[in-house]
């Protein structure tokens, strides 16, 4: 019973949270720049806004166009579902499995890739094939670092990776740095955040996210918003039960609590992800393969470093 | 001090020196690379340190701070001033691309384990194994950074690379003679000074630094 009430209140806390989340880092970094910036839950009203609207399709689109929306935010929201937040023990904690939940953000950018290539435009198409070049990187290193967590673990669980880390009896392990520095670096080209990708513009050649949904409006336009908020709360919570956990509440009683620590954790999750942004440079397309394999790399040492920590040997 | 803490603290900030490595290898602006080489140095002056909090050993912190005065803030100053001085091009040349050396670099951290998991297998735990798997990958990264850049300054870095490798190395092990580590840092030190004369002569005779050049005045190739 308490599973399922703690599940009902995460995906409310989840479809309340992640489009303040996307607000907070644009807010935050214009206020770092020194501008006044739009208020943290602009893109509520902007989603509000374009809910209301019909789309507009391109000349020559096929239904893939009207379905690939719905697939990635259902597929996001699937996966948001998964990832712990303030409570143990939620209903779906036996289903949240990171292979799963790799799988179902694997699906949410297939269907971004197809829709990006269904209108036939010139951007679309570019920026499909970049994003599914970066993802031929991406997601190995993402499977690498899965591996180092479960034999460390003990299992692909994240609910049980998380109780286990909470715990502590792992203790600091070189191969989980090496593995934290990896995921953080999936995590900023999965989205599409600087040094990858620049989610603020679209005038860029350089752009890739926001290439793929350039012929998006109206509903479709405000799904995939929502789709980027969700993945960005995804990943961030994902970070978080991996290499944060502690505070996450096991019993009733420590629910409102865990809840407030978790939202400031993703706070400050977000305060440096815009300091990070504001402090680099967006770096060439043609280097993003090799970030994203020097990720791949990194948890390919986590990997080999577990053969003499004593794990496997 | 427990023992499992005082570990897993050491191989934390091994790991971090042997990931300041891979950023050696990954970095194309020399001034980033003189960086990153400061950042490796403090973190080896930091596991000296840390050993000498967990083992009590008064010698430890003295080769803290010959190691944090040389190779965090000395040497990266004479380098970079070498750079200024010359004038140089501030991008890395490389003999073999960057993302390959990267992965001959996990390849050379592979082998590493390999050598030292028969070679610690009897007498030392594990813990004691990781220091030693660390300091070895640190010390060849360092090796491979210098076979794989063409000009004379990234070479001086994987050199430094080497010694900082050796010394996370002897910091793991018991009584190390504090002489010792004063002439490894006094050799490092002058090393510096003549890289930055060979530099300067190079910079002056052949008006390049990029060493190849030097296979002509050996009698080798054209």
């Amino acid at each position: 019973m308490a599973g399922i009430v703690a599940q009902l209140l995460h995906a409310a806390l989840v479809v309340a949270v992640a489009p303040l989340l996307l607000g907070l880092a644009r807010w935050l970094k214009a206020r770092m720049l020194g501008r006044a910036g739009p208020p943290p839950w602009q893109p509520v009203l902007a989603l509000a806004k374009l809910v209301r609207k019909r789309p507009v399709l391109a000349e020559g689109s096929s239904a893939v166009t009207r379905v690939a929306p719905y697939v990635a935010v259902v597929a996001l929201f699937a996966a948001a579902l998964l990832v712990p937040s303030f409570a143990r023990g939620m209903a779906l904690a036996p289903l949240s499995d990171l292979l799963l939940i790799g799988a179902l953000l694997a699906l949410a950018r297939a269907a971004q890739v197809l829709a990006g290539l269904d209108a036939g435009t010139a951007f679309g198409g570019l920026g499909a094939a970049r994003e599914a070049s970066f993802a031929a990187l991406a997601e190995p290193a993402f499977l690498v670092a899965v591996l180092v967590i479960a034999m460390l673990a003990g299992g692909t669980n994240l609910e049980a990776a998380s109780a286990a880390l909470q715990e502590g009896s792992l203790g600091l392990r070189v191969s989980l740095a090496l593995v934290l520095v990896a995921l953080v670096a999936v995590a900023l080209a999965e989205n599409a955040r600087i040094p990858v990708d620049n989610p603020a513009t679209h005038l860029e050649l350089t752009m890739v996210h926001e290439a793929m949904i350039l012929e998006a409006s109206g509903r479709h336009l405000a799904l995939w918003e929502a789709a980027a908020a969700l993945k960005l709360l995804v990943w961030l919570s994902l970070l978080l039960a991996l290499f944060a956990p502690f505070g996450t509440a096991g019993s009733l009683l420590g629910w409102p609590g865990a809840a407030l620590l978790w939202a400031g954790k993703l706070a400050l999750l977000v305060l440096a992800l815009s300091a990070f942004e504001n402090a680099i440079a967006k770096m060439r397309v043609f280097r993003v393969p090799e970030f994203l394999g020097a990720a791949l790399l990194l948890a390919l040492v986590g990997a080999v470093l577990l053969f003499v920590s004593g794990v496997l040997a | 001090m427990s023992g499992s803490l005082a570990y897993d603290v050491a191989h934390l900030i091994g790991g971090g020196v042997l990931l300041a490595s891979f950023l050696l290898l990954y970095q194309r602006r020399v001034a980033a690379l003189i960086g990153v080489l400061a950042v490796q140095g403090a973190l080896v002056a930091l596991a000296a340190a840390w050993q000498g909090v967990v083992r009590g050993e008064a010698h430890l912190f003295a080769t803290a701070l010959i190691a944090f005065a040389a190779k965090g803030v000395l040497v990266p100053l004479l380098l970079q001033r070498i750079v200024a001085r010359l004038a140089l091009d501030r991008a890395v040349e490389t003999a073999l691309p960057v993302g390959a050396s990267l992965a001959a670099g996990v390849a050379l951290v592979a082998l590493s384990v390999l050598v030292m998991l028969p070679a610690t297998a009897g007498s030392a735990g594990a813990l004691a194994r990781v220091d030693m798997v660390l300091a070895l990958s640190v010390l060849l990264l360092g090796v491979l950074m210098m076979a794989t850049r063409r000009t004379a300054i990234p070479q001086v870095v994987g050199l430094i690379a080497v010694e900082n490798g050796l010394l996370l190395g002897a910091v793991g092990i018991a009584g190390l003679p504090l002489l010792l580590e004063l002439s490894i840092a006094a050799l490092v030190l002058v090393l510096v000074l003549v890289a930055g004369v060979f530099a300067l002569l190079m910079r002056t005779r052949l008006d390049s630094l990029d060493v190849t050049l030097l296979g002509r005045h050996r009698g080798e190739g054209g």
